[in-house]
Order: C-alpha cells, then structure tokens, then sequence
C-alpha cells in the first residue's frame, strides 16, 4: 500500500518534507517512526488525515501521515 | 515592598502635571502586577460607561513584580484601559524592554489621565520626571520616533510609541516599543492617539530587591533550566519562531482560509511556513529582556517590490495577512507585517478586515468601485496597510474594523469578531475548547487570554480531543485564571509551555515574600478574571455577547479533517457559567464575589 508522509520542523533535516512510501500491509504509525529513526524523545503530534492517532493505529492505503517534533507557538 | 518598586506615577495631561503615589500594597498583594494591578487601579478610577476616546478614558502602563527580574523570560509590561475597537476592558500585553527599564527607573506603572492640548511625549529619567513638546515627532513613524527619543536622551533608553495609526485613531492601532514589539490588540494606541501622547522615553538606573534572594535564585534558575530543557521553549520557538504553527494547524485542518468561509485547509501553506520562512528569509532570531526562549524574528527581504528588513511576521500575522486572505506570496505578508511595526497597526484585526472587505466585494455587496479587492492579491495589502493607517481613500473604512465595516454595508455576520474583535488564527470548528475561549475572552476574539490549541492541537501539556465538548469548559477556566496570573506577574505566556503553577508561583513567592500557597495564586488569577467580567457587565455587555459569528455555530465546516463540525457553545457554555460561579445570564454569583474577596 502507499502511504503519504509529511515530516515539518527539525524532523526534516536529513530526511525529506514530503514523500509517498510504499508499505506493508499492517504497518503501524509507530513502525514508520522507527523506520525513519525519528527520535521519541522529540517527537510531538502525530495526525494520521489530520486527526491525532495512535502509535499502534494500522496505516491504509492513500492515507496522509504527518509528523511533527514538539513545537509550540500562538 | 521587594520586587515591585512601590511607587506609580500619576500623569494628568490636561493640566500637565506629574506626581508620584504609594503602589496601593492591598492593590499589588490582590492583584500582583501588570494585567491584574493595572485593571485593578482602572476599574476603582473609570466609568465603565467611559468613550474609549474621551479625555475620561484612562490608559495604564504597570509592570509585574517579575518584570526585569532574573525569573526567565520576565520582560512583559501591560496597557490598561478601556479599549475603543469594541468597548471592553482592554489589557495589551508586550514584551522587550521598555517593562524592565520602567522598574529600574523606579516605577511599577503610569496612570496617564485627560488629554493635552497639544502632542507630548513622557520623559523618564529615575525619578526626573517630565512632559515634553512632541510638535516634532508628531507624524513620524515607530521608528523615527524611536530613534529621535534615544538620541534626546540616551542610546541605552527605552522607548514606547505610536505611529500614524495611534494618531489616526485607527481603532486598533498599537503600541510599539523597541521598535518590533507591539501591545498589540484592542486598539490601545488610538487612546494614546486620543490624548495627544505620542510616546514615553524611559531610562533607569537601579536595581530590583527581591524578598528572599537565594531562594529566588534557586527558583528562577529552576525555571530557566526547565525552559532551556524543554523542546519547545528550548529549542523548537528558537529554531521556527510562532511561524512553525502554519503547518501544524493546516495539517490539523484548523488554518482559517477566505475569512473562515472554506475548510480550514490552506493549499499553499507550506510557502508561508515557518520552514519556508528559516530556510529563506531568517537572519537570527531574538528574544526579549532577559529570555532564554528567544522566539522573534530578524528577517529579510533582500530583493524585489517588498525588499526591506525587520522583525517578524508571527504566526497570527502570516495567517491573517496569508491563508486568510488566500495570500501564498511570503514576502508580501512580511512586508506587510513590517509596515504595521512602524505604522502602528495590529496586523490580526488590520487582516481580518481586509478579508471581510474582500469577502464582501466578492460577494457583490461592496463596489469594486469603492474597493477592488480579490483573493491572492499580495500587492493590495501592502497598499493597504498604509492607506488604513493614514485612513487614505478605502482606508479610512479598513480603520474602524470589520464589525462597523460589514454592519455599514448591512451584513455584520460577515465580521468573524467574537465581542467585535477579529478572532485569530485557529479555526474553533476545529477546536471547540478555543471556541468557548473566543466567546468569554473579556476582551473579545483572542488567543492568549486561553491557549486552548496548545492541548487541543499541540498536545502541550496531555492532548485532549480537539472535536469532544466534553472536559473543555473546566480546561478552559484553568487556562483562562492561570494565563491572568502569568499575564499580573511580568512573566511571558510561553513560559506555560515549560512551567506549571509551581514553578511560576515559586518565583512570584520568592520575590515577593507573598507567602501565598500554589492554589491561593491561582485563585488571584479566578480574581483577575472576575474583576474584568465584572468591568465588561457594567460597561453594558450581556451573556448575548458570549458568542460567535453566525457561520461558526451555523455553517459546517465544508471540508478537512473537521468536516461537518459547528462550535458548540450551546453545550459548553452553560457549563462554564456553571463552573465559574456565575448564573445563568453569565453574571458572578454572590457567594463566588464573597470567595474572591471582590465584594
């Protein structure tokens, strides 16, 4: 299945911005965190089709993951 | 007294005199500082009645006991009156300098009463204190004026002003200081404008006692270790500034697009992005007295028809001058965000009357002969910008904001105002905590008075669900009392996203010698917020006004990851009454006025 990634903030650097990866089926979101070495101790909020979603949440084909480090602002 | 300087200054400028008073100690032990003391003098001494633009009016300038101190991030001073844009009680909150220099020169806060015959400006050195000719800065610029005022007295001197704007009457127009940093909203620089006083200088040499201070020392290096350890105050506001929201809140579908009439999702966000922004036009970034956060902007355009250099934008101001106007051209947005440091102009409500304009020349209700206006158009806000704040042609119209602007023309649902101030960035059919935020902030559409989006969206400190009513009223209230004792003690908002109660009372105790326990600090902060409902229910307003534009409660949200939503109010606001001790016409009940000592 694809899948759509969005990396934002420092999570870019040394990664990408925006890319379609090819998946397993049964991938979670907490697989592609770990598949792309994104450390948790930084991480922030995760929207799967911009609704906040478990690290355990199985991923379906077409759908948008976006990750974020832990930011604020206002 | 430690921590405060125990001393105000009381300015009448329609006879041009000057005196120096006792803080009021019961005041300061009540209220604390800043957004609370201030308030507090305002509402023994004005009308609620008062025209915001009438020599009656008062306008406040008050320092917290924290500002200037070593507590982190402590450089926030507060503008008190009654605001003219939509006639509530009015606390503009800035960081910089100019709060700290006001203490080292001795002085908690100014009381400026009446009007003076022609324009002055306050000089402050220590304890000489005078009211000079402003002939010659009238008419100029922040910056021009800014710069005059430190030759005059000192390069090292602080100064805060207004524009053309504040001058103008614009109702929202702001008060700089330090060039960059703005009390930005409710109009305060019109009531400025409206007294003839263009700007106050100050320049201090003394120092700030604390009551306790190792213990104080202890507590603050407590807080500046947390803040610097924090990923967000420590490394994420420092790296991407407030811009880095832009994404954030488009992914999470709540980035308000077309003023708020399309699915809260911006195509074209990433180019405004904070990202974009650092990757593109970032010099450094900076901070405020004594902040370890360092969240501004130094940015520049080094070419093209916006070429020009400055601070900023925020985040609100790339929203309203971006995703809200469907403008994807960055520099532009800077520009434009530029133009109002030195004009004087609150870019949140200056935006979101643009967008209503836009909206209803669109829809056929305005001329294209009175204004051309189209989505996209990055050249026409820069234009406006300063034709608002000279009130130039179609400009003069853009001055008054969008409430009077879309009641003029017949249709005042098109204002997205909550209590007739434009709400800012967050799109509450995405977040139902910040819509209840927006309907019963006392000073009407607001972000900082309760940070919802940061549990809603940020997850800062436990994300909760941003489409559930459930839980949000008694989340709200903490929000709302917590951020008036943040606001009282001269501490910077965003500290809250690193500190708890205990960190901040500990430092407000240490200073003070206040030996007040966390919960009875908390409950100053329920005081504030009761004290300034209480200003707005005697000014007239009524539980009607604790609501929102038709189109959030009415029109489901057309498309993203909220499709179909309304704010609920009808569910949530009931609740909050009921929470806050108040009846069902949103009135302080008795027995709450008796808790908090405001009877």
């Amino acid at each position: 299945m694809q899948v759509k990634v969005k990396l934002f903030a420092t999570f870019r650097k040394g990664r990408f911005k925006e890319k379609e990866m090819e998946l397993e089926d049964g991938c979670t979101i907490g697989w592609v965190i770990d598949h792309l070495r994104l450390p948790r101790r930084e991480l922030g909020v995760v929207f799967l089709n911009g609704l906040s979603a478990a690290d355990t949440k199985q991923l379906q084909d077409g759908d948008t993951l976006s990750i974020f480090p832990m930011v604020g602002g206002g | 007294m430690f921590a405060w300087k125990g001393k105000i200054l009381r300015v009448n400028l329609s006879d041009g005199t000057v005196k120096a008073e006792p803080l009021n100690q019961e005041y300061a032990e009540q209220y604390i500082g800043a957004r609370g003391l201030g308030t507090k003098y305002f509402v023994e001494e004005v009308d609620p009645k008062v025209d915001p633009l009438s020599p009656e009016n008062k306008i406040i300038f008050m320092a917290g006991p924290l500002t200037g101190t070593f507590a982190g991030s402590a450089g926030r001073y507060n503008v008190v009156t009654k605001g003219p844009l939509n006639g509530t009680i009015a606390a503009s909150n800035s960081g910089g300098t100019f709060g700290p220099e006001l203490k080292y020169a001795g002085w908690d806060g100014i009381i400026f009463e009446g009007r003076a015959e022609n324009p002055v400006y306050l000089s402050i050195y220590n304890d000489q204190v005078d009211l000079k000719s402003a002939a010659e800065l009238w008419g100029q610029d922040v910056f021009a004026t800014t710069d005059a005022l430190k030759a005059v007295m000192d390069e090292e001197a602080k100064v805060c002003c207004i524009g053309p704007a504040g001058e103008n009457l614009v109702k929202y127009a702001c008060i700089m200081n330090e060039y960059h940093r703005a009390a930005g909203r409710s109009g305060v620089g019109a009531v400025m404008g409206s007294k003839n006083l263009k700007a106050i200088v100050v320049k201090g040499t003394q120092g700030i006692v604390v009551e306790d201070p190792k213990a104080f020392m202890e507590a603050a290096i407590d807080a500046r270790t947390k803040l610097r350890e924090h990923p967000v105050s420590g490394q994420g506001l420092a790296a991407y500034g407030t811009n880095v929201l832009v994404n954030i809140l488009n992914e999470h579908g709540g980035l308000p697009v077309k003023n708020f009439s399309e699915a809260a999702v911006f195509p074209n966000a990433e180019k405004i992005s904070g990202e974009y922004q650092a990757e593109k036009y970032l010099v450094r970034n900076k901070g405020c007295f004594g902040c370890t956060i360092g969240c501004g902007r130094v940015t520049d355009i080094p070419k093209g028809p916006f070429k020009s250099a400055g601070e900023g934008p925020e985040y609100e101001a790339t929203w309203t001058f971006g995703a809200n106007l469907a403008i994807d051209d960055f520099e532009a947005i800077c520009r434009a965000n530029f133009l109002c440091n030195e004009l004087g102009l609150d870019p949140i409500t200056l935006g979101g009357t643009i967008s209503c304009a836009t909206e209803m020349v669109e829809k056929g209700i305005i001329p294209r002969s009175t204004a051309d206006l189209r989505w996209g158009d990055g050249a026409t806000l820069v234009d406006l910008v300063s034709k608002t704040a000279y009130r130039e042609g179609f400009g003069d119209e853009l001055a008054e904001g969008s409430y009077r602007l879309a009641e003029k023309y017949g249709y005042p649902e098109y204002s997205m105002t909550a209590k007739k101030q434009e709400m800012p960035a967050y799109d509450p059919r995405g977040q139902q905590g910040i819509g209840l935020n927006y309907a019963t902030s006392n000073r009407g559409g607001c972000h900082v008075r309760g940070y919802m989006t940061s549990p809603e969206v940020l997850g800062i400190p436990v994300k909760v669900d941003p489409d559930e009513t459930e839980g949000k009223p008694a989340l709200l209230k903490l929000f709302q009392d917590l951020t008036a004792l943040v606001d009282a003690s001269g501490l910077c908002l965003f500290v809250t996203f690193a500190l708890g109660l205990p960190e901040i009372a500990a430092q407000i105790r240490t200073a003070t010698g206040l030996d007040l326990s966390d919960e009875e600090y908390l409950l100053i902060g329920e005081r504030i917020w009761n004290m300034e409902r209480l200003f707005n229910l005697r000014a007239g307003f009524t539980t009607k006004d604790d609501t929102l534009p038709p189109r959030l409660l009415k029109e489901p949200m057309k498309g993203g990851p909220h499709e179909g939503k309304v704010v609920r109010l009808d569910i949530m606001l009931p609740e909050y009454y009921s929470l806050r001790g108040w009846d069902e016409q949103g009135i302080p009940t008795e027995e709450k006025l008796i808790e908090l000592s405001l009877v």
